[in-house]
């Protein structure tokens, strides 16, 4: 049924992991996903560079708006993760979060509407940078040794529970943590436009279809895509801020001093 | 799934291109934040929590001189009112002291007139009583000389005559 409709309507109905590709604007290196990618790199710097051109103690608007982000990230990410030892990070987690927000933020934007965390290359890029990073900061503060010592033993435990305990602990902290961290974002990223594309375009072909009332129940997935642009937003932040939060707890537990 | 394979791309697998366009285009903007805005977003948030906690500092600061400063009116102001209290008891106590030697002074010296008053009549009436004795005397003597005829020359017999006349005067007188 929905091939038929397809080839009548050239709608690519069902959507498919292809709708994820779109041809290569110049070759593989300019392709819509980098130009958004460099786009949002322009955005940020562009606008944290014109809200503090001038900072002034009692803050302009956009000022204010800067401020807010790092306020949040500052205060109610860094600090609640890893205490005032945190604060340091506290910067780079600021432009972690914005990158990951306005990325995500893409994917209800008229003209672009796809994130480029759909595709898993850059939440993976960010997610090694959190994993080295992470790794960096417990090494350099403990010493190889015994930062794999805190990490991977669990203190107070009878010893034969080490074999199961270890392996565990070497799993959670070193594999785990990377995998999940880029995978959750870049899944949030593809099911949201998944859901996007299934309700906009699911509504284009019910409006075409040669049935009245399949056409008028098209207003309800035109409507649920409305909502879905709504929670598609939430998640937009909601990940970028979960996404910044697991990196701040992360690297809090490896300046933590027991395990 | 079917569908990868057909487009012959897997969602999981990355394409490297992105990963290196990804890492490059994410360094530069943290490059860039990190160096030109964050550490002045920093300082100004350091800025603003001492321009509110010095404020809060300050007003604190005013409060407590104010305080103080009440405290000092009022332990002045008590100070004071013992002091005028004093002033007050210590005239009252001098004005009283001053009464009493006042009147004693006035006593003193009435007694003191009254006393020089008597000691001088005593004094005049001896004085008057010896020369009217003298007088008297010798007004009887001349008197009687005359009557009798007869000057009584003798001193000695004279004076112990009206003495003795005298005296009986003043025995009759007193009787």
């Amino acid at each position: 049924m929905s091939g038929q409709l397809v080839v009548a309507q050239d709608l690519p109905w069902p959507p498919s992991v292809n709708d994820f590709y779109p041809p290569a604007v110049a070759g593989p290196w300019v392709t819509k996903f980098t130009l958004m990618v460099w786009l949002a790199v322009g955005l940020v710097i562009i606008f944290y560079m014109a809200a503090y051109r001038n900072p002034k103690l009692v803050p302009s608007k956009g000022q204010w708006l800067a401020e807010s982000v790092y306020g949040l990230v500052r205060d109610n990410i860094t600090r609640e993760q890893m205490g005032n030892a945190g604060i340091r990070f506290a910067p780079y987690f600021t432009v972690l979060f914005s990158f990951i927000l306005v990325t995500n933020i893409f994917s209800i934007v008229p003209g672009l509407q796809i994130s480029p965390n759909s595709h898993i290359a850059f939440p993976i890029v960010l997610a090694a940078i959190s994993y080295v990073l992470y790794l960096a900061v417990g090494i350099r503060k403990h010493g190889l040794v015994k930062y794999l010592k805190m990490t991977l033993i669990m203190p107070g435990v009878p010893w034969p529970m080490h074999f199961l305990l270890v392996p565990i602990e070497f799993l959670q902290n070193f594999i785990n943590r990377p995998v999940t961290l880029a995978l959750r974002l870049f899944a949030n990223m593809f099911a949201g436009h998944l859901l996007l594309l299934v309700f906009t375009v699911g509504g284009f072909v019910m409006l075409s279809a040669d049935n009245l009332f399949v056409q008028v129940t098209s207003v309800f997935s035109f409507a649920m895509a409305i909502v879905m642009a709504f929670f598609e937003a939430l998640v937009a932040v909601l990940q970028a801020y979960v996404f910044v939060t697991l990196t701040a707890n992360y690297v809090g537990t490896s300046l933590a001093e027991e395990h | 799934m079917y569908l990868a394979a057909e487009g012959g791309h897997n969602p999981i697998l990355p394409i490297w291109q992105e990963l290196v366009v990804g890492t490059i285009a994410f360094a530069l903007l943290v490059f860039v934040l990190l160096k030109f805005v964050m550490p002045r977003m920093e300082a100004m948030y350091q800025a603003r929590v001492d321009a509110i906690e010095g404020g809060l500092k300050r007003a604190e600061a005013a409060q407590a001189e104010a305080n103080q400063l009440l405290e000092q009116y009022r332990a002045q102001l008590a100070e004071v009112r013992t002091e005028a209290a004093r002033i007050r008891d210590d005239a009252r106590a001098d004005a009283e002291g001053i009464r009493q030697d006042i009147l004693a002074k006035a006593r003193e010296e009435s007694d003191r007139i009254i006393a020089a008053g008597k000691e001088q009549l005593v004094a005049e009436r001896t004085t008057i009583v010896r020369e009217l004795r003298t007088e008297v005397g010798t007004l009887a003597v001349d008197l009687a000389s005359k009557i009798v005829g007869e000057s009584l020359a003798d001193e000695a017999r004279r004076a112990g005559t009206v003495d003795r006349f005298l005296d009986g005067l003043e025995s009759a007188g007193a009787r």
